[in-house]
């Protein structure tokens, strides 16, 4: 008995993926030759069932093939073993029994997370790790998604799990204590995927994936798991809330339109109000973390029908704790410009002379695209035109670059 | 991020590179397991090697929007022998790579130091602006 594939299909597949490596990797105690069978599996679904349909226990249907697909390699492994060492081997003993109804442990997709985000990894590694374990992408999708070739792409998954291997982690939760260390760098990948997403909606290379959903997903299933953990409800909530822009932040020719000159109605009615209801119900929790201010943040921009309305009082309030909280030039930066808002563009320009000195800062293009803007409102056009140009030199972002050279060429117009 | 690695070195006129066959079996080798490594270490988007300058066309376009060709070109100017497109983590990891390229082999096997020009490619996600 099948059922036909159908739209929802796709994403069941994605949400049993770290459910059926879980099972995998704790019956064969390797999670490494695990999530390549899973991955081939799931090929294999990608592949079988949008002709012959959704079988009825897809669950188990993925764990058999994947099995099989170790047993596969632990049979080559052990005749391999045998022609270079001539030693017989039990092999009955390397070979669990074939049982397709392995218990499910809800912690296997929280174990998968932080398997992935090991500290030992890069950032890259990481982000592709996650992506095809926990995520339940495959190789080619992920490879699309950075605009690398998929054989480049599969390379640095196979390095990653390398690293694992040898750093020889077992597969199982991390101590309570372990946990609450690690799990800033977990939050800190999901929201590098998000961040990545997001910004890659905007620009000419279409039909890549969609990234900032599978962030949103996975940062969702997240707060399944710790649903008492006021930063992952943060960090959803900050995702839900900067997504909701998404369709007033380009232009009909993909062209970037910064926050105060967005069409506000094009703003997700519903993504904000989920934003906002998961900010206060984790407020009312604990402590300001770093990502609950982010999104406190985003949400009064949110709340605010014109940009006229924008609280700048309560956002340089929500930016002076962020100083406190998780100080950074970034943030200093963003201080500087709802300072601005509050008390006038030349407290702005003043506030941005501390950043002069910060070698982190040095020769960013933001810290002249903010002094451009600022300059602008004093009306000092000149000055603008060139920290406008100097930020456009400085970027590496295409769209952004589009931006402030036409920025530069209006005022020069003027 | 990515960046575009350019290997400036061919001159126009100069042809192959006169060099004893073992130096540049060596230089090739080199390169092969180079652009091997960074395959395998997840960091090449892509890298070729040019055709020699002998080659070259510039291409304009006429009046009409036809091209006009225009071929050999004096000898002083250098071409741009080879590229490659890596991903990295930092940038100080595509100096690396850079530098390692600079020091490939030449006659005699001595390190060639040639220079190799490295441009971000405009790939970073754009930030909110506020």
């Amino acid at each position: 008995m099948t059922k036909p594939w159908d739209a929802t299909s796709e994403h069941l597949l994605r949400e049993l993926a770290p459910q059926v490596l879980g099972a995998v990797a704790r019956r064969f105690r390797d999670f490494s030759s695990a999530e390549d069978a899973v991955q081939e599996a799931m090929i294999a679904a990608f592949t079988q069932w949008p002709q012959q349909g959704v079988p009825e226990n897809p669950r188990g249907w993925l764990i058999q093939v994947a099995c099989r697909r170790m047993l596969d390699h632990v049979r080559c492994e052990i005749a391999r073993r045998e022609r270079e060492t001539a030693v017989a081997v039990e092999t009955e003993t390397f070979l669990p029994s074939l049982d397709i109804e392995t218990d499910m442990d809800p912690d296997d997709t929280l174990i998968l997370l932080f398997t992935c985000c090991h500290p030992a990894l890069t950032p890259s590694s990481t982000i592709a790790l996650t992506l095809r374990a926990v995520g339940g992408l495959t190789t080619a999708e992920i490879a699309n998604a950075f605009l690398v070739p998929e054989a480049t792409m599969a390379q640095r998954i196979s390095r990653a799990k390398q690293t694992i291997r040898a750093s020889g982690i077992p597969f199982h939760l991390p101590a309570p204590h372990e946990r609450a260390e690690r799990l800033p760098a977990v939050l800190h990948v999901l929201y590098l995927i998000f961040s990545e997403g997001y910004a890659s909606s905007i620009g000419w290379h279409l039909q890549r994936l969609d990234l900032a959903r599978e962030a949103i997903r996975l940062t969702r299933n997240t707060k399944t798991l710790l649903p008492e953990n006021p930063e992952v409800a943060g960090l959803l909530a900050l995702m839900l809330l900067t997504d909701a822009r998404r369709a007033a932040r380009t232009g009909p020719e993909d062209e970037l339109i910064p926050l105060d000159k967005q069409d506000r109605t094009l703003w997700d009615r519903a993504e904000i109000s989920e934003g906002i209801e998961l900010l206060t119900a984790a407020l009312s929790k604990a402590s300001m973390g770093l990502y609950q201010l982010q999104a406190a943040i985003a949400a009064v921009h949110d709340e605010a029908a014109r940009v006229e309305d924008t609280d700048w009082p309560q956002i340089l309030a929500l930016y002076e704790l962020l100083k406190r909280v998780a100080p950074s030039p970034m943030v200093t930066l963003n201080h500087a410009v709802a300072a601005s808002m509050v008390h006038g563009p030349a407290q702005g320009l003043e506030l941005l002379r501390a950043l002069d000195s910060d070698p982190r800062m040095a020769g960013h293009y933001r810290l002249d695209a903010v002094r451009a803007h600022l300059f602008e409102k004093i009306g000092d056009h000149e000055a603008a035109i060139k920290h406008f140009r100097i930020a456009a030199a400085r970027t590496t972002s295409m769209p952004e670059r589009n931006y402030l050279i036409t920025q530069a060429a209006r005022l020069a117009g003027d | 991020m990515k960046y575009i690695l350019m290997m400036n070195t061919m001159k126009a006129g100069h042809g192959v590179p006169d060099w004893p066959k073992k130096d540049l079996q060596a230089h090739i080798a080199f390169m092969m397991s180079l652009n091997k490594e960074l395959h395998e270490r997840g960091e090449l988007v892509s890298g070729e090697g040019l055709s020699f300058p002998d080659q070259a066309k510039l291409v304009r376009a006429d009046k009409n929007g036809r091209p006009i060709t225009d071929g050999i070109f004096p000898e002083s100017k250098e071409f741009l022998a080879g590229f490659w497109i890596i991903d990295v983590d930092n940038p100080e990891r595509a100096y690396d790579i850079a530098a390692r390229i600079s020091a490939a082999p030449g006659p005699g096997g001595a390190a060639l130091n040639m220079p190799i020009e490295l441009r971000p490619i405009m790939s970073t996600p754009p930030q909110e602006m506020v």
